[in-house]
């Protein structure tokens, strides 16, 4: 639908939304799933695959592809509607989410899509994944670069921080982590439930390059995954702050939407807002 | 019970690792090691000296470290990560089975220190349980060769066949028995020594402690007693197990491991399925190791030809002989 690379931010806005009815419709008919954060992370999901990452939707395994680990494995409806809106497969398969027999399983599955990576859904292992390949990258002399979207919460996971310390000691600058901090996990506030406060710091002192955004705007998104991209010698992360239920006014900064499908009249409610702020 | 024990050729399993290693660097570039501190013991320093742009050192991180494997993976190489079997089916089991086996990725797994035999660090650093949490994860290919000549061949083989693999090795010197033009098919067991009267299915560095207990026996006691290596743990060769299961109408399985979930257990589920026979397992009895001389502790634990030749006459009271 969209001649990629879009460079254009009220495209990009458009597709966000696109993204973001999908998850609402793909949660809806599962009756089940992860809102939430899929909404967080749309705003990022339509930059990295309409404007930024190399890809072939005609060639899932195109060796010069860009990577994309999806470590926090749950928001799965906001890249399934990404894979399905660059081209990879058609718009009624969206809708079989969750149900037996679909390739599009709770939580991603490369062993029924091979358009997806890895397997994740057990939190914490994605950053170590992109590690591996970049590693494998930089043993090639490819240039492909390496995305890597995690939680805020998962940040929790001991495992992360094993992974941050392994990309600043092979000083893999073609790994690219992006944060969707979006303050919230299953249980309430993350500095609540195991603050991960000083954010920024923590992932400076590992030797990280740290760029810090509005993970809603547009245009700083594009920004800061260009300019990861001209970071040497050291890896980058976004550390993208974003509000968890974006877009949906009833979902928004709720913990309850983490992994709760709407009802019907919440579905219809929600639309008709994501409706409204089509462009 | 006279067991004979001979001299013997005697070589540490990982070593056979460490030097199948080494030719898989040559022979094929897409071959890279990653070990998490622990290079002298695993052996894996003998790759690091010749190709140390394809060796990793991923620090005392074993989660980390199978992560950044199956992403090596993804990207056509072949990795061996290769630490203690305890911390690396252990801690990383949840990587091991979500990351590796779910994705089913190309991801050879080098378990050292396996058994009681590991000595004096004791019970954290003797894994006794890594067959059992290894082999019930689907797509996973378990092997635990006999010794440090069918470990190179194992090691050679795992990096030809696709999918995850666990390879388990010990630390001390144990008896050279198989030959360098012995077959090794991945899948396939062997016959040590053929029998009719009771059948020791044995998987690692034990089987020639079951070798000199069936020579006691027959020497003994007349008994035709069957040896077979299963070194491939998972997938189990079902034709094999029984064949000699109805060969011999007794069973004795041997491993240094629990005998919970282990490879007893998984003979035993051949066995149960195909044609039930009486069957005695040696092996851990449900609990941990301690510190010692692997020559102390294994007969301590009852992992030694001794026990095995009791457990035999026993199977085969059972048997009706």
């Amino acid at each position: 639908m969209f001649e990629r690379p879009v460079e254009d931010t009220a495209k990009l806005k458009k597709i966000a939304n696109q993204l973001r009815k999908d998850v609402v419709k793909m949660t809806y008919l599962a009756g089940s799933g992860h809102p939430g954060g899929s909404l967080s992370a749309a705003d990022m999901m339509a930059v990295l695959f309409f404007y930024k990452m190399k890809l072939d939707p005609k060639n899932p395994k195109w060796e010069g592809r860009d990577y994309f680990i999806l470590s926090k494995g749950h928001i799965c409806p906001v890249y399934y509607s990404a894979l399905c809106r660059v081209g990879f497969f058609p718009e009624d398969e969206l809708w079989t989410l969750r149900k037996f027999g679909s390739r599009l399983q709770g939580h991603p599955a490369s062993s029924k899509m091979q358009e997806i990576e890895v397997s994740t859904g057990s939190l914490g292992q994605g950053l170590s994944v992109a590690n591996g390949i970049a590693l494998g990258l930089k043993l090639d002399g490819k240039p492909n670069r390496v995305y890597c979207m995690l939680g805020d919460g998962e940040l929790q996971e001991g495992q992360v921080w094993e992974a941050i310390m392994t990309a600043a000691h092979y000083k893999l600058d073609n790994v690219c982590a992006i944060v969707d901090y979006n303050n919230l996990q299953i249980d309430g506030f993350v500095e609540d439930v195991m603050g991960i406060a000083p954010l920024a710091d923590k992932w400076r002192a590992f030797n990280w390059e740290v760029i810090e955004i509005d993970g809603h705007d547009i245009d700083q998104i594009k920004k800061a995954l260009d300019e990861a991209e001209n970071i040497k010698g050291k890896p980058t992360v976004i550390i993208a702050h974003t509000v968890k239920g974006k877009g949906v006014s009833f979902m928004e900064n709720e913990a309850g939407w983490h992994g709760k499908a709407p009802s019907k009249e919440e579905y219809e409610k929600a639309m008709a807002e994501l409706e409204a702020q089509d462009v | 019970m006279p067991i004979k024990r001979r001299e013997v050729e005697m070589k540490p399993t990982r070593y056979g690792y460490g030097e199948a290693l080494v030719e898989l660097g040559a022979s094929d570039p897409n071959v890279v090691v990653l070990d998490a501190d622990l290079s002298k013991s695993t052996m894996t320093k003998l790759f690091a000296e010749k190709y140390p742009e394809r060796f990793f050192d991923m620090g005392i991180a074993e989660q980390d470290m199978l992560g950044t494997a199956a992403g090596l993976a993804i990207e056509g190489k072949i990795p061996f990560v290769s630490t203690y079997g305890v911390f690396v089916a252990g801690r990383a089991w949840d990587q091991i089975r979500t990351t590796i086996c779910y994705s089913n990725l190309n991801v050879k797994i080098g378990g050292a220190h396996g058994g009681i035999s590991v000595g004096p660090d004791g019970a954290t650093h003797q894994a006794l349980e890594e067959i059992a949490t290894m082999r019930c994860i689907p797509n996973m290919t378990v092997i635990v060769p006999a010794d440090a000549i069918e470990t190179k061949k194992a090691t050679l083989a795992a990096a030809r066949m696709h999918g995850p693999v666990y390879l388990r090795f010990g630390r001390a010197p144990t008896p050279i028995f198989t030959k360098e033009d012995d077959e090794f098919v991945v899948g396939k067991a062997r016959v040590l020594r053929d029998g009719t009267d009771v059948v020791i299915y044995g998987a690692g560095p034990l089987l020639y402690e079951a070798l000199l207990a069936a020579e006691a026996l027959e020497e003994d006691k007349g008994l035709s007693v069957a040896v077979i290596n299963v070194h491939t743990v998972k997938p189990i060769d079902v034709d094999t197990i029984v064949e000699y299961a109805k060969k011999c109408g007794a069973a004795v399985t041997v491993e240094e491991h629990q005998v919970m979930g282990g490879f007893g257990s998984a003979v035993a589920e051949v066995i149960v399925q195909n044609h039930p026979i009486p069957m005695e397992f040696v092996g851990v009895q449900d609990r941990f190791g301690e510190s010692g001389k692997p020559e102390e502790l294994l007969p301590a634990f009852g992992l030694d030809a001794e026990t095995i030749y009791d457990k035999v006459l026993k199977v085969l009271e059972r048997k009706g002989n």
